[in-house]
């Protein structure tokens, strides 16, 4: 139990320590090597436009039922006009930016772990190196900042069609009066609502980024090593987003109360 | 000397795997390593153009000792260097043609028309035309080391790595292969080092020969003075000598 706790706690640091190393050469790379614009945008294109229908789905089925439930417990205290507030801030703070990063993490996580894993395991990362292209600046900076610059489109999109849906089912569902459901939303609903959502998700993107590339860069050897990672990465960086939404929570709700 | 290596030392956890090796090539030679499989040869290979980092010792390319470097810095040297890997490692989202162009696509000096020639030319010499918008999958494992070694020669750099070149390739495309090596070599004008256990291979590519044998260079010799060694150790690697004991027939 001791030895399993304690191999448990060294893989973790060891994690974490790999992770900000990532980090410090992403920075550095942004700093000293020129960009490759084009790289970004077919990355913006992979992790974005092809995840937009995951996202979607997720926001708009999301704010459906939030609203429903929502509904139907303030119907009991003659507070209906309010369920749209409450999706609103409840999908535009916490929902619409936690599970746009679940999401990504399995879709697009899962498959830059694998895609780096399986140019680890067949030497095509050495290749690239010994080509004199470093991996950080030539496969990592473009999907960190990809996944950066998608994250706050994704989950905006997901935010709006989750509360358009909810409007959708309060009114012709619920049967609940359209002019003050969009009044008591405008009234109840903040800028630092909507803006605490979209600070969380740029660092659950960053979250996921990394972790997948680290992840992938890291790979042992073999088909087991890339299944493994591809595993690793979306569970570490699921568990990693929903800890840390909850002390983003408390932070930013100091900041912008 | 182009690349010196002096009593250099790895270990992968308890395991030693290189123990203090030392040798120097010189400018434009040839160099074949043999040695047993899972020896450190391709450990050794990998420590001339800084993928892995030494526990000890100097590894010197053109007097500058690369050891230690971080991987920006290492950059300039690698540049240098092509190499070709053991299973070829192309890059399986691109085609020939991009795989072929990556470094002077990457670098943006030359003009694409000049590119396409380039790559036209290298694929024609190592015996490849018309495959450029071929992707890895669709070729045979003969046809990509020949596509590796396109990618690797193409800069023209300097010293040329060849990580078992022939292991895996009937033998028609591994005499191919070393057939292409030797005239990479005379043509270029290159330094080059093989690692292989194909004992025929490292015969025909290699001036010298250096052998790699507990984690240490046990011989270095000229082909003919390594294939004519009566040493024991040499003698039953060349001609392909097991050590099985009698005794451990009863095993299995």
């Amino acid at each position: 139990m001791t030895t399993f706790a304690t191999q448990y706690a060294r893989e973790w640091f060891g994690g974490v320590g790999r992770g900000a190393i990532l980090c410090r050469d992403i920075a550095s790379s942004l700093f000293r090597a020129r960009v490759k614009w084009h790289d970004v945008l077919y990355q913006m294109y992979f992790i974005g436009v092809k995840s937009q229908s995951v996202v979607a789905i997720t926001g708009a089925f999301t704010g459906m039922v939030l609203c429903a439930q929502t509904g139907f417990q303030f119907h009991k205290v003659k507070m209906d006009t309010a369920t749209l507030a409450v999706v609103s801030v409840g999908m535009g703070s916490e929902l619409g930016p936690v599970l746009t990063g679940l999401m990504v993490a399995g879709r697009v996580g899962a498959a830059i772990a694998a895609e780096l894993g399986t140019m680890r395991v067949t030497e095509q990362i050495d290749a690239l190196r010994t080509l004199a292209a470093n991996p950080i600046d030539y496969l990592v900076v473009p999907r960190f900042l990809a996944t950066l610059l998608v994250m706050p489109l994704l989950t905006a999109g997901s935010i709006c069609l989750g509360i358009l849906s909810a409007y959708i089912v309060a009114v012709y569902l619920l049967g609940i009066n359209s002019t003050y459901l969009w009044y008591n939303m405008l009234h109840y609903t903040h800028t630092n609502d909507m803006l605490t959502g979209m600070i969380k998700t740029f660092i659950f993107g960053g979250i996921v980024a990394v972790v997948a590339c680290d992840k992938g860069l890291n790979c042992p050897q073999g088909a087991e090593g890339v299944g493994r990672a591809t595993t690793e990465a979306v569970v570490y960086s699921s568990i990693t987003i929903l800890v840390s939404n909850f002390f983003l929570t408390l932070l930013l709700q100091r900041i912008l109360p | 000397m182009m690349i010196e290596v002096r009593d250099l030392k790895k270990s992968f956890g308890p395991l030693p795997v290189l123990q203090g090796v030392t040798f120097s090539v010189e400018k434009g030679e040839a160099i074949s390593i043999i040695g047993v499989s899972g020896g450190g040869k391709s450990v050794l290979l990998k420590h001339l153009v800084g993928l892995i980092t030494p526990d000890s010792g100097e590894v010197s390319i053109d007097g500058r000792n690369i050891a230690g470097l971080d991987e920006r810095q290492l950059l300039p040297v690698r540049r240098m260097f092509g190499m070709l890997f053991q299973g070829a490692a192309l890059f399986d989202s691109m085609t020939v043609e991009e795989n072929v162009a990556f470094v002077l696509s990457r670098e943006r000096k030359t003009s694409p028309e000049e590119i396409s020639k380039r790559v036209e030319e290298v694929l024609d010499l190592v015996g490849l035309s018309g495959i450029e918008k071929q992707k890895p999958a669709e070729l045979s494992g003969g046809m990509r080391k020949r596509v590796g070694l396109a990618r690797a020669v193409i800069y023209r750099p300097q010293i040329l790595l060849y990580d078992e070149p022939t292991t895996g390739l009937d033998p028609i495309a591994a005499d191919t292969i070393d057939q292409l090596i030797i005239r990479v070599v005379e043509k270029l004008k290159v330094t080059s080092i093989a690692v292989t256990h194909d004992m025929r291979s490292a015969r025909r590519i290699g001036h010298r020969i250096l052998m790699l044998h507990d984690g240490r260079i046990y011989a270095d010799q000229t082909p003919d003075d390594l294939f004519k060694s009566k040493d024991p150790v040499i003698y039953n690697f060349v001609n392909g000598i097991s050590d099985l004991k009698e005794k451990d027939k009863d095993v299995i």
